[in-house]
């Protein structure tokens, strides 16, 4: 009846997973609880849980991320505690324990952290800033978000019912076969990695198709901003490489459940071409995740510089190189395999290459500030933040890619200080800068600044102290992944570091603060105009929070830069435009396609992991049924009367006008 | 070239400033004891000095563009519009080409020069040596001895060793830092590798590809000694300690940790080629335990 299921798989005897999930479980109810009671249920459903509009779909992917990031910090706090305590000593935690950990770690912070950090600010952004009404297909982009979801809570179910993989973020054969994996650990990486692809891929499929087809008019592809180029960069790689690991790790499943043979020892299996295949995806997603990153600086940058972005053309150049090399290079991830000169130094030389449109990038940002006037706002200050630890983790990186320096230092702590150089330095840097610069315009009123710095300044000190000593580390020939160790050397490197991820904590606990401080505080912060950094793209022509159609009269755009374009106009003119015709808007329906779907998604997902065949059928025909009768349906639209856009515009205009009145008589 | 040598020596300053990270490095790959690590570590800061003699002036000029052109200093001009230069352009695309282009050169002729597959040059032959990555400990087979050991390897110092290398059962890796590359170790295939000793010494040797539960453990001692102790060593293992037969393999890829060095006084000759071949199945993994 249920599969390999039973009441052996909830480790009630390991105190560490049990207290964690009580903790869980006790706030996910008390959420509930709270939500059930206060009556806001219905609201919640109706207005963000079944919402296909673009916003709200990026905040919820946005949160995810958020409390997705606590859960992979607190694996982050356990793994740098337990290698500062164990030091010729077991520490307390045993392997079949820690490597879930580091696995549960790397998967985390990558699929369901950096991946829905950056999809949610494209998702929020990119609409506004092509002077869209929605992306291109709505209900889709709620499917996509729901499937993540899913993902998401297999990965934490696996906290109290079974175990988490013990083979690190990509699961290399054949320690992920069934004859050194037996249990359900690989599954649960597998299963929840193949149904958030799903949504992934679509997410991709929808960014594409929004970015190159729904644009207001005069928004040719040149007077795009810089994000909405890296956004689409980004998804045109989504699209091209999560198909790979789609396939690649239904080949593992495929070993794994119906005794084939990819990648097994035996009969003719290859782990070669596992890694071949998880790095043809693995090296363009490092690129899905540092692009729209680029993108946000280079949105906030001249934001804050009060100037155009130097070198616009050369930028969406670099950018669309990057997403051409980005597919040719991902043989560095195993120089140590024996392929030969000939191929290692092709691959070394391509790899560099990567770092000439990157190096133009830094360059264009700093010719950007050059002849500005800068403001240091929290955002400009994670922006400078990113381009000094960026460049550090660039260049380790290119040191990583030259094969004799990496035959010293793969797999070691060498390694693991650049990627987290890069990735935190550059995609969370970034998401933390974008958060902070699109708050506003997402709740209409701004982050509280003074916690905001802090929470940089703990962050960054943090940052460095974490992780410079695991360049040291590397260097000592530290490898990766020791549960223990008894070099003495070694020890007060690792003490260093863990007190760097104390730091961290702090920031963290200060972003918290801000964001509960921030709530509380609303009406100080409120943002009136829509325009609170003084803005220069489309999305911060329009009210804060935008209403559910964005713009009430799609703009018209003449230039690069559109909003500022606008503002210009308006001002030479001396008076603020004349009130447009308003007509009726039609919007895309709510529906509850998406969330459906992926409930019966994740009954499916639980069902294949312990084998309860029956529930894979219900929850499979369930999902598939849904679509269907979504396809079938008639309404997909509702009418918001030119009334009604009237009346919110004018609310809008008023605003700004109070405001510009208000700056004129100060000055 | 002399860009690059100076470079070279404003490097090793900056080593030498850093001596308390050095310090501590010992026994890493920065304190290398054979030729191929030591050409490493050359190629390692080279690579570093190349491009920190861009990346210093990078990151300096944005912090003194952002500290110069912040609002409230009055005196730095402000040029709202300024956004595009052709010739600012060319610099911005030229620098790091050229700088990827040195790099790119150097990265290409050591890989060539530091394959390890290549055999090294010297007037003694090469002691062969097979290593194979168990679940977790590693096994070394000396076929002209006709002599293996467990987690423990001794060879001649001053003389170069030839690795053939294979996994009985999941993927490691072969590392000892202070002598150079590291290389996989993979089930039904063997990898080369070729590294020396140059003096006597105990090197730390691991496995640096994480394999499993056992990993932490899977350590090992390596030992260059001279090489008149170095035959004395294997006359005298070959007196004692037992015979590693198909028998002994089968118990020895078991899953076991943390486990102590040991010696077989006669092998198999065909063993390596029984487990790269799969007639001696690979191991069992946790099931066999049961």
């Amino acid at each position: 009846m249920f599969g390999k299921l039973s009441w052996a798989a909830v480790p009630l005897d390991q105190p560490i997973p049990m207290i964690a999930s009580g903790v869980v479980a006790l706030g996910i109810f008390g959420v509930m609880a709270l939500v059930v009671l206060k009556g806001w249920l219905p609201y919640l459903w109706r207005e963000w849980i079944t919402s296909v509009d673009h916003k709200r779909i990026g905040v919820m992917y946005t949160l995810l991320a958020m409390v997705m990031l606590l859960r992979g910090f607190s694996d982050a706090i356990l793994m740098r505690s337990q290698q500062a305590l164990a030091f010729q000593s077991p520490g307390y935690l045993p392997p079949e324990h820690y490597d879930q950990i580091f696995s549960a770690h790397g998967t985390l912070m990558i699929f369901f952290v950096a991946m829905p950090f950056v999809i949610g600010l494209m998702n929020f952004v990119v609409p506004l800033q092509l002077g869209a009404r929605d992306v291109a297909f709505p209900t889709l982009n709620s499917v996509s978000f729901w499937l993540t979801a899913t993902g998401a809570l297999l990965v934490n179910i696996s906290l109290v019912v079974g175990e988490f993989a013990r083979t690190g973020w990509l699961p290399y054969p054949p320690l992920s076969e069934i004859a050194y994996s037996p249990g359900v650990g690989v599954d649960y990486y597998l299963w929840a990695l193949q149904i958030s692809g799903v949504g992934t891929l679509l997410s991709g499929v929808n960014l594409v198709t929004t970015v190159l087809k729904i644009h207001a008019p005069g928004m040719t592809y040149m007077r795009m901003p810089m994000f909405c180029w890296t956004t689409l960069a980004s998804n045109l790689l989504i699209v091209a490489a999560f198909p790979i690991l789609t396939a690649t790790l239904a080949m593992l499943l495929l070993d794994r459940y119906l005794g084939f043979h990819f990648f097994t020892n035996e009969a003719g299996g290859n782990v070669m071409m596992f890694m071949n295949l998880i790095w043809a995806w693995g090296h363009p997603e490092v690129y899905i995740l540092i692009l729209p990153a680029f993108g946000i600086f280079s949105e906030i940058i001249p934001t804050f510089s009060g100037k155009p972005l130097f070198g616009y053309r050369s930028m969406v150049a670099a950018t669309m190189v990057i997403c051409i090399l980005a597919f040719m290079v991902w043989l560095h991830h195993f120089f140590t395999m024996g392929a030969g000169a000939d191929v290692n130094g092709i691959f070394a030389v391509t790899t560099m290459i990567i770092a000439v449109p990157t190096g133009v990038k830094v360059f264009n940002w700093l010719f950007t500030m050059f002849g500005g006037r800068i403001v240091y706002s929290v955002p400009m200050l994670w922006s400078l933040g990113f381009i000094v630890t960026f460049v550090i983790g660039g260049m380790t990186g290119v040191l990583l890619a030259v094969p004799p320096a990496d035959f010293v230092l793969h797999n070691s702590l060498f390694l693991v200080a650049h990627f987290h150089n890069v990735i935190i330095g550059g995609v969370l840097f970034g998401s933390f800068a974008g958060y902070t610069y699109w708050f506003p315009k997402a709740f209409g009123f701004r982050l509280h600044d003074r916690l905001g710095r802090a929470a940089f300044w703990f962050w960054i000190v943090g940052f460095y102290l974490a992780f410079m000593p695991l360049y040291v580390l590397g260097l000592m020939g530290m490898t990766r992944r020791m549960q223990h160790y008894d070099v003495p050397e070694w020890h007060p490197w690792l003490i260093a570091a863990a007190a760097g991820a104390a730091l961290i904590l702090c920031g963290i606990m200060l972003q918290v603060a801000q964001l509960v401080v921030s709530i509380r505080h609303r009406e100080s912060l409120r943002d009136e105009t829509g325009d609170p950094w003084n803005g220069r793209s489309l999305e911060w022509a329009t009210s804060s929070p935008p209403p559910a159609f964005n713009f009430a009269i799609l703009p018209n755009v003449e230039g690069e830069d559109a909003y500022w374009g606008i503002k210009q106009h308006a001002r030479d003119q001396a008076h603020s435009n004349e009130e447009p015709e308003y007509e009726d808007i039609e919007m895309p329906a709510n529906t509850p396609t998406g969330v459906i779907c992926a409930f019966f998604a994740t009954f499916m997902g639980f069902a294949l992991i312990w084998h309860i065949w029956w529930l894979v059928i219900v929850g499979g025909i369930g999902a598939y049924a849904t679509f269907v009768v979504f396809a079938w349906r008639n309404e997909t639209e509702y009418k918001i009367d030119a009334d009604e856009v009237a009346k919110i515009d004018r609310a809008h205009r008023r605003a700004i006008r109070a405001h510009s009145d208000a700056a004129l008589a100060s000055s | 070239m002399g860009v690059s040598t100076r470079c070279r020596r404003w490097a090793w300053r900056a080593l030498v400033g850093a001596s308390p990270i050095l310090l501590t490095a010992c026994g890493g790959v920065l304190d290398p004891k054979g030729p191929i690590g030591t050409a490493e570590r050359t190629i390692l800061i080279d690579s570093l000095a190349i491009m920190l003699a861009i990346v210093v002036p990078t990151l300096l000029a944005t912090m003194g563009v952002a500290w110069w052109f912040r609002t409230s200093n009055t005196r730095a001009r402000y040029l709202p519009t300024w956004a595009y230069s052709g010739q600012l352009e060319l610099i911005v695309w030229a620098i790091p080409l050229l700088t990827i282009m040195l790099l790119g050169g150097v990265a290409w002729v050591a890989s060539h020069e530091l394959d390890p597959a290549q055999k090294l040059a010297s007037d003694k032959p090469a002691l062969e040596i097979q290593a194979v990555s168990l679940d977790w400990k590693w096994l070394f087979i000396y076929p002209d001895q006709h002599i293996a050991s467990v987690n423990q390897l001794v060879v001649p110092a001053g003389a170069p060793v030839h690795f053939a290398l294979t996994s009985g059962s999941v993927m490691n890796a072969f590392f000892v830092p202070q002598l150079g590359s590291m290389i996989y170790t993979m089930n039904g295939m063997t990898t080369q590798l070729n590294l020396q000793a140059d003096a006597p010494g105990h090197f730390a040797g691991m496995s640096s590809h994480y394999s499993g539960d056992g990993f932490s453990d899977m350590h090992f001692e390596m030992r260059a000694v001279p090489a008149a102790e170095f035959q004395s060593w294997v006359d005298a293992t070959r007196r004692t300690g037992p015979v590693l037969d198909a028998a002994g393999y089968a118990d020895l890829a078991k899953q076991s940790t943390n486990v102590k060095p040991s010696l077989y006084r006669d092998i198999d000759p065909a063993l390596f080629h029984k487990i790269v071949s799969q007639e001696l199945p690979p191991g069992p993994g946790p099931r066999a335990e049961q």
